[in-house]
């Protein structure tokens, strides 16, 4: 690994004491990263998948208003990206963080990417000339294949390629160079090596968010054998004009289009057993939101939602579930429901109770909300930082109640899902308080210095 | 026009937004031929990386000087493709902005030829505007670094502390004697027993010790005048007027109790009161003595009354429900010094504090604080129940909270909007009547005290507040924010910001967030020391101008004087290039910036010559 001295994009000089890490390049921290450079402060944000965006960009339309979410989201992507103030740093990692609040030593591992990013300009002739495809887009959940050397999604921020060193036959085999041999910027680079950075801080703001719980070792709803029950995420990527399917709803089983959906809520959360007990927050908006979309794609689907308590509680949210019932139809009933089954055309039978009777319904699609759970990577990274997690593995917050984005160490803030279960507007308005904790620190600093 | 104009069209296909109904290509064909055109292509996505480098490279590649992008709404996407122009070195007002999704491909989804028809119709009209337009400068504006923030509850003092501490002087307007707001009425916060009063005072004691807050108790916000970066207050303590100058403006007014007026036998029955007068009960160890109490949610609300769900009382019904299973002998006073005693009658009369709360509501009538008889009943346990539609037990501490309270018996019974509960009255007993949806049948229930949990509803000078920062009320006079996903604590008015319980219910935690969120955005501008306001502005030619005044009286900003020579001036910051001045002057003496006559008669023309083939 190399070590090398930071500089900013645009070459901006780097004054420590004036600046504040964020970790994680979703709307949380975007929002964190925005408000701070805005103000002058430089902001080194760190994302550790190749794009930023995190999971707002997968997402196909928001609750209650049904704005496209890339849409409203890719502004704000362009606008870190380009800010002079803030230097974006995808594809890596933070691996040490020392020092205490008002002067931190932070150390992060950038990860080869074997493109030169400022020189990509996402063209994509590499995309279609590599030779290595079939590869699982995980972007995509699993929806569609991607080559060897990709880029992250249409929208990404950088636009720019990136190549996956555990298919790349050249890295694998030293055979192949179709990518180099046709980019025509010369930004293919298999001599890249990971990179470790070291930089000064005043503050950090953790905006990591979260995972999503897999269904696939819970019997109950038949994920992963019945091919046409799909995750929410999967569903989101399904219903997206530029997911694997174009925005055409098809099962997996023979590519038809469903005519009766049924959603099923609280998968995986509000359950002891697996560990997350929690309400998730937003699964009842979301899947009100879908069973709408659902009706836009395909006329007269039939879409209903089983649900244990529906928790259309903030802003216009019981007034959008309203609107699903009686504009678009959703049926709403209130029960568990699981999937036991299917009939020979593979369409899932879904058991529920009615009034303490158990019935059985036919759906030709069934979208489970699983739940939202800590990241696997908070173990990894609290330790770094420092900072404890909660039972369940969250960020710990400090103080809920009068410090809620305070973490258990001084000068580390939280923002977004990563400290527990919030929705999109909560993660900007934390990504914001984050970043006035953080500018405080930056104030204090100068005032005593 | 000064020089050849040379247009660029970038007509974006927006995945299937646009793609999937306009035909893209043959727009793309079409624009090619429109005069002055010398370059047009499309994009997938124009907004995103690529589209924005294809819009710089083209620029320079084609030396364009005008660039038309056809695609989306200005509303959002304006600003990037400008500062997209502005890198490539373009006067950001040489663009053009034309929507062929809104406002075409979304509207004739199922007419996709007429849809492409419409697409060049709309696509040439900006092409004959984008060749008139003007290059324009902006100018910088000094900023007064301090603000003002108005309301003293939790959301406000988080604003103020976070503001001071940034290292900016405040000014915080309470109206009552105290700070503290809404929370000054609970009893406990959270689930942990901490009392809600210890809590705050931390807080308050930093706001009235910090170096750079001002306080203003007793004091309220009666007129504010200007624009981001400069606006003119007026603080009125008991009548004292104070004028102050200050940057931006803070808005944390907070939100009320519902008053359940007629529903559930409220004012009839003295032991029928709401979750606010419970926990002013509970705060005060004033609770009567019971043995039975019943909780019943959504209380005018949820389209009972109101329309919304108000997100915190379900919540507040559980740490209440499950400190009463824990500790009701203690809430209750049936516990003294560790000795419980066994034998207390159960009161069936609220207390005075309670009664004279409700007097003190103007236009109420006087009611006595009831007849307290002896009763005789000992209460060994106490019965909780919890009449509910849904339990919004969101996130992790209000789901486990709940989780105990079903584990302590509090008996949770689901109720629908069809077939509420009644209440009625018998001997001693408060009675409810409900419908058991499992047992499928009507049962009764006997309980000793029923508390509703009602919404919270906006503040009635809200309207006030509203009319003189000229900032808008949603739905249900809740204030609201520029965009409720991603601008949740701005104003759509630059310089003004919003947090708490006065844009829509929220509990302490979601609601100091917000506060501190607002200082984050109130601070941007404070910071920077300057704002650069937009240049679309009125121009007032003072040689046509006769200074009747018919544009001082109908501008809404408050941006237009008459100045020295008699005629009307223009002040550039506040103005908002609403246009009405300039629709209303009889000598057609305004002229409005990047939106002249000629400019706006150009596209009218092109698009009747469109009509007309």
């Amino acid at each position: 690994m190399e070590k090398s001295t930071l500089a900013t994009r645009t070459g901006r000089r780097i004054e420590s004491e004036n600046s504040v890490l964020v970790i994680g390049g979703g709307i949380a921290g975007i929002q964190a990263a925005l408000d701070l450079a805005d103000k002058g402060v430089i902001v080194h944000l760190v994302e550790k998948e190749p794009s930023l965006g995190g999971r707002m960009a997968q997402l196909d339309k928001t609750f209650p208003t049904n704005d496209c979410s890339i849409c409203i989201l890719a502004p704000k992507m362009a606008d870190c990206y380009g800010h002079p103030n803030i230097n974006v740093l995808t594809y890596s990692q933070v691996i040490g963080l020392e020092g205490s609040k008002g002067s931190f030593n932070v150390r992060v591992l950038k990860k080869a990417r074997y493109v030169d990013e400022n020189k990509c300009t996402g063209c994509g002739e590499c995309l279609d000339k590599c030779p290595t495809r079939n590869i699982n887009n995980k972007w995509e959940q699993g929806l569609a294949t991607r080559r060897a050397i990709y880029i992250p999604f249409m929208q990404a921020v950088p636009r720019a390629a990136i190549i996956d060193p555990e298919n790349c036959r050249f890295l694998l085999e030293g055979k192949c160079g179709v990518c180099k041999k046709v980019c025509k910027r010369e930004a293919v680079d298999y001599e890249m090596k990971d990179a470790v950075l070291e930089f000064e801080v005043g503050a950090v703001v953790v905006a990591t968010g979260f995972d999503v719980w897999d269904p696939t070792s819970s019997v109950e709803y038949g994920y992963g054998k019945n091919a046409n029950v799909f995750t929410a995420m999967e569903y989101e990527r399904l219903i997206n004009a530029a997911g694997p399917t174009h925005g055409h709803i098809k099962r997996r089983s023979d590519e038809a289009e469903p005519k009766k959906v049924a959603f099923i809520q609280c998968v995986g959360s509000r359950n002891v057993q697996t560990g997350h007990p929690y309400c998730c927050s937003v699964c009842c908006m979301h899947s009100t939101k879908e069973a709408m979309l659902a009706s836009e794609h395909v006329e007269g689907i039939k879409c209903t939602i089983f649900y244990k308590d529906m928790r259309a509680c903030a802003k216009g949210f019981d007034e959008y579930v309203e609107r699903a019932k009686k504009d678009y139809g959703v049926e709403y009933i209130n029960s568990d429901a699981t999937v036991h089954g299917q009939t020979d055309g593979g369409n899932p039978l879904v058991s529920f109770d009615i009034v303490g009777k158990s019935q059985t319904r036919e759906f030709d699609m069934v979208v489970l909300a699983t739940t939202l759970i800590p990241s696997s990577k908070n173990v990894e990274l609290a330790k770094t930082l420092g900072v404890e997690l909660d039972p369940f593995g969250f960020f710990k917050v400090r103080d809920h109640v009068f410090d809620p984005v305070d973490s258990t160490r001084e000068g580390v803030y939280l923002a977004g899902y990563c400290s527990g279960p919030v929705d999109i507007p909560e993660s900007v308005a934390m990504g914001s308080a984050a970043a006035a904790k953080a500018m405080e620190d930056l104030m204090e600093r100068k005032v005593f210095a | 026009m000064s020089e050849d104009a040379r247009v660029g069209v970038f007509v974006c296909h927006c995945g299937t937004n646009i793609g999937g109904c306009v035909d893209v290509p043959k727009v793309v064909e079409y624009a090619k031929t429109l005069p002055h055109v010398v370059f047009a292509t499309s994009n997938l996505y124009t907004c995103a990386e690529d589209g924005l480098s294809s819009i710089r490279d083209s620029i320079k590649e084609n030396n364009l000087n005008r660039v038309v992008v056809a695609a989306c709404t200005p509303r959002t996407h304006a600003p990037l493709f400008q500062s997209t122009c502005e890198e490539a070195g373009l006067n950001k007002y040489l663009f053009t902005f034309v929507n062929i999704r809104e406002q075409c491909s979304w509207v004739h989804m199922k007419e996709k030829d007429s849809a492409t028809e419409k697409a060049k119709e709309l696509i040439k009209m900006g092409v004959a505007r984008v060749e008139l337009l003007e290059p324009q400068e902006e100018v910088q504006i000094e900023v007064i670094p301090s603000a003002v923030v108005i309301g003293g509850g939790v959301a406000g003092m988080a604003a103020a502390i976070s503001l001071a501490d940034q290292g900016f002087p405040v000014r915080l307007v309470e109206r009552e004697k105290e700070l503290g707001g809404f929370v000054r009425n609970l009893g406990y916060i959270w689930q942990e027993r901490r009392e809600a009063v210890g809590a705050l005072s931390s807080m308050i004691r930093r706001v009235k010790n910090h170096r750079n807050i001002n306080l203003y108790l007793d004091s309220e916000v009666v007129a504010a005048e200007g624009f981001i970066g400069n606006y003119e207050i007026v603080i009125d303590t008991h009548g004292e007027q104070k004028k102050d100058k200050v940057g931006v403006i803070v808005v944390a007014t907070g939100a009320l109790e519902y008053i359940p007026e007629g529903l559930y036998g409220y004012e009839q029955y003295d032991n029928v009161i709401t979750l606010t007068e419970f926990e002013i009960l509970a705060k005060n160890k004033k609770l009567p003595k019971l043995s039975s109490l019943a909780f019943i949610q959504c209380v005018g609300s949820r389209g009972q009354d109101k329309s919304y769900c108000s997100r915190i009382c379900c919540n507040v019904t559980l740490k209440n429900a499950m400190n009463l299973a824990d500790n009701w002998k203690n809430m209750l006073g049936l516990e003294e010094a560790g000795k419980v005693v066994e034998s207390i009658p159960v009161e069936k009369a609220i207390p005075a504090e309670i009664a004279e709360r409700r007097r003190g509501r103007m236009g109420r009538r006087d009611r006595e604080a009831g007849e307290k008889d002896e009763a005789e009943v000992a209460p060994t346990r106490l019965d909780i129940a919890v009449f509910n539609r849904d339990i919004m037990s969101y996130g992790i501490e209000h789901e486990l909270t709940y989780n105990k309270t079903k584990e302590k018996k509090v008996r949770f019974i689901r109720y629908t909007p069809q077939n509420r509960p009644k209440v009625s009255h018998e001997g001693d007993k408060l009675v409810i009547d409900y419908w058991h949806d499992t047992m499928q049948m009507q049962m009764k229930m006997m309980v000793d005290m029923i508390v509703l949990a009602t919404p919270l509803v906006a503040q009635p000078d809200a309207k006030e507040i509203s009319r003189m920062l000229k900032v808008p009320l949603g739905q249900e006079g809740f204030f609201l924010e520029a965009h409720v996903k991603l601008r949740p604590v701005d104003f759509a008015t630059d310089g003004i910001y919003v947090c708490g319980t006065c844009k829509g219910p929220a509990d302490i935690p979601e609601a100091v967030a917000q506060g501190m969120a607002a200082a984050s955005r109130a601070a941007i501008p404070l910071a920077r020391g300057y704002v650069q306001p937009e240049s679309l502005v009125a121009f007032v030619d003072s040689d046509v101008c006769s200074g009747c005044g018919t544009c001082i009286e109908i501008c809404p900003y408050n941006a237009i004087r008459k100045n020295a020579e008699g005629v009307a001036e223009i002040t550039v910051a506040a103005c908002k290039g609403c246009g009405n001045c300039g629709a209303s002057c009889p000598k057609n003496a305004i002229i409005m910036n990047h939106y002249t006559d000629n400019q706006i008669l150009a596209e009218a023309r092109a698009a009747l010559q469109a009509v007309n083939g």
